[in-house]
């Protein structure tokens, strides 16, 4: 296990400097040069011309290219053009809000994910398993910002339950330690805060959780429906084992690893799905700090943002590779 | 003895159908069972023909402005009422068929031809030309796919042309890794070894063993990228990276007119309502091309 971990994190080294090499060429394709987006088109050209220098532009690519990696290695992720302060002090607030987010979303999505697959495969072809399907393929094809829109429009413009935006009150912000709000409040016994975080997070964490539901609940019901056809299902029904015991102890355990794999590919989704939910529901996570610096061109933010996100789906799958063997006996590490 | 059997020698043969007609025969056969498929197939074709259709159906045209008539609600005269510029919700949605449908189609037409020729090229020709392109998929799968196309969309600039480039770059390593697991596998088997022995070359043993094997697969996630393509080409207009006004893209739409939700909600639920049911169409007859081409994926 030791020596597998090992492996696996000298395999992530080619992947990790690949995405800083692919990210790094995409600021440089971008037609324009940066000195010119930083000092607007009343520069003077020597002015352009210093800020290169100081820059390090005038460079070849690939000094400036492994100045960006160790700049990287060293925790500095750049400046951004719009605000003119380091980013890596800028996104953490931001990446608190997006852990915070696909966080409560993946729990919403494995739990009624895999309930909804379970009881698909369970009453094969009946009422619920029509219906849980229907809905899991619907849920599949709907775009998140349209979902979104949707549950505004209901839950807080008509109904009035549910707040549409951000994060808290704007009258009763929350005092962040780790930004993680949640957590913040019960930190600082602020119940009654907690609460309005939860209510904050409701409807953009189903809005974004929808397809990964979708998904998890389909590919649950297709596994199981495999492993309650083996042997030692119709074993253990035969010795008058109740069905919900063989159901959820037995069967589960054994169809848990396609149901891993899909629940790690869909972190990459959530990630991705963030940005256009915390659009719609004016959450400051990563993906609005991306959406805003789209807008303004602020490159190095874009640059950064995605750079973040995609170490983060990376990191998980590493980790869901490491937890197989916890769920299944037979993978042996190499 | 069955009729099948019996032979008239002085009637030529006739009809002896080739292997792709039986091959395209057993498919259908198994495919029209799966109700679900032809649903799915019913809700592409429809829109299809009123995409290539909208001409005639349209009632008004998408830029025909009309600030008398604007936030109207669904009636006999504009069937999904009008946006904010008084323009006809029902006619923009018919043309947006068109935009959406093309970045589908063309967009995965893309990605397999250039998936299919690098993951050949991988898998048949192994060594460090399979080590550098695996790694390269395995680079670019790292990213969410909408944060690529949005970083690719940020180096061409913004516009549909170029949200379908991205699209189409983005699933370029799901295609290539699985042509490439084909053609690994196909590469070991004996006709191909025959193949070789007999002093056949790599292009023809390539187009005429290794690439047809890999056609069922390719078709299946074919399909059903369409339909996450739609739906990537939507939040990139969504998003402002895709389409531009005042082209009467779904997603584009629905980002226009998010802040007349609270006055006029069909504004907002007309152009979402044919994203799912065109989506919906694209995965169904995904599915049922899956079990009918792919038995082993079947449930």
């Amino acid at each position: 296990m030791f020596h597998y971990t090992i492996k696996r994190l000298l395999m992530l080294i080619p992947v990790l400097l690949g995405m800083t090499l692919i990210v790094f060429a995409i600021i440089h394709a971008i037609p324009g040069n940066p000195a010119l987006t930083i000092l607007g088109t009343k520069a003077t050209p020597e002015a352009i011309h210093s800020l290169n220098r100081s820059l390090g532009l005038d460079n070849p690519w690939y000094v400036q290219y492994f100045s960006y990696l160790k700049g990287i290695l060293t925790g500095n992720l750049g400046t951004s053009i719009q605000t003119n302060s380091p980013i890596a002090s800028e996104i953490w607030p931001h990446l608190a809000a997006t852990i915070e987010l696909s966080f409560v979303a993946m729990i919403f999505a494995v739990f009624v994910g895999i309930n909804a697959g379970i009881i698909s495969a369970w009453k094969q072809n009946s009422f619920l398993d029509y219906t849980a399907m229907i809905l899991a393929l619907i849920g599949v094809s709907m775009p998140v910002f349209w979902l979104g829109l949707l549950e505004q429009w209901g839950f807080s413009i008509k109904l009035q339950w549910l707040p549409s935006i951000g994060r808290d009150d704007i009258r009763n912000s929350v005092d962040p330690i780790t930004n993680l709000y949640l957590i913040d409040t019960l930190l600082r016994g602020r119940l009654d805060q907690f609460w309005m975080v939860l209510r904050h997070l409701i409807l953009p964490a189903i809005a974004l959780a929808t397809i990964p539901t979708a998904i998890i609940a389909r590919m649950t019901r297709s596994s199981m429906l495999e492993v309650l056809k083996s042997d030692y299902i119709r074993t253990a029904k035969a010795k008058g084992q109740r069905m919900i015991w063989i159901v959820y102890k037995y069967a589960l355990k054994n169809a848990f690893i396609p149901i891993l794999t899909v629940i790690g590919l869909q972190t990459g989704l959530l990630l991705g799905g963030a940005i256009l939910t915390e659009t719609i529901f004016g959450w400051p996570g990563v993906g609005l700090y991306i959406y805003n610096a789209i807008q303004y061109r602020d490159y190095p933010v874009i640059q950064s943002g995605i750079l973040v996100i995609a170490f983060i789906f990376v990191m998980v799958n590493f980790i869901v590779d490491l937890l197989y063997g916890l769920f299944d006996p037979r993978i042996k590490y190499r | 003895m069955p009729q099948g059997l019996q032979v008239q020698p002085e009637q030529p043969v006739r009809n002896v159908k080739s292997p792709l007609a039986i091959a395209i025969g057993e498919f259908w056969k198994s495919y029209r069972k799966n109700k679900p498929a032809i649903v799915g197939t019913v809700i592409v074709l429809f829109f299809i023909l009123l995409a290539v259709f909208a001409d005639f159906i349209a009632p008004q045209g998408i830029n025909d402005q009309n600030i008398g008539h604007k936030l109207l609600p669904p009636s006999a005269a504009h069937w999904f009422g009008t946006d904010d510029f008084g323009r006809d919700i029902f006619s923009r949605i018919l043309f947006g068929a068109r935009l959406s449908l093309r970045v589908g189609f063309l967009s995965v037409i893309g990605s397999i031809i250039v998936g299919t020729l690098l993951g050949t090229v991988a898998g048949y020709f192994g060594k460090i030309l399979d080590v550098v392109i695996s790694r390269i998929f395995d680079i670019l799968l790292a990213f969410p796919s909408i944060l690529l196309s949005i970083a690719i969309v940020a180096i061409l600039g913004p516009s549909l042309n170029n949200a379908l480039v991205a699209i189409a770059i983005v699933n370029v390593p799901v295609f290539g890794r699985l042509v490439r697991s084909r053609v690994l596998t196909v590469k070991e088997e004996e006709y191909v070894m025959a193949a070789r022995s007999i002093g056949m070359g790599d292009a023809r043993i390539i187009f005429q063993h290794v690439l047809p094997n890999s056609v069922a697969p390719i078709i299946v996630q074919g399909t059903l990228n369409i339909a996450t393509a739609i739906l990537d080409a939507a939040g990139l207009g969504f998003l402002g990276m895709g389409a531009q006004a005042p082209l009467p893209e779904w997603g584009k739409m629905l980002s226009d007119s998010r802040e007349y939700i609270q006055t006029a909600p069909w504004t907002v639920l007309f152009p979402g309502l044919a994203i799912v049911l065109v989506v919906v169409g694209f995965n169904l007859i995904g599915d049922g091309l899956r079990d009918a081409l792919d038995p082993r994926m079947k449930n």
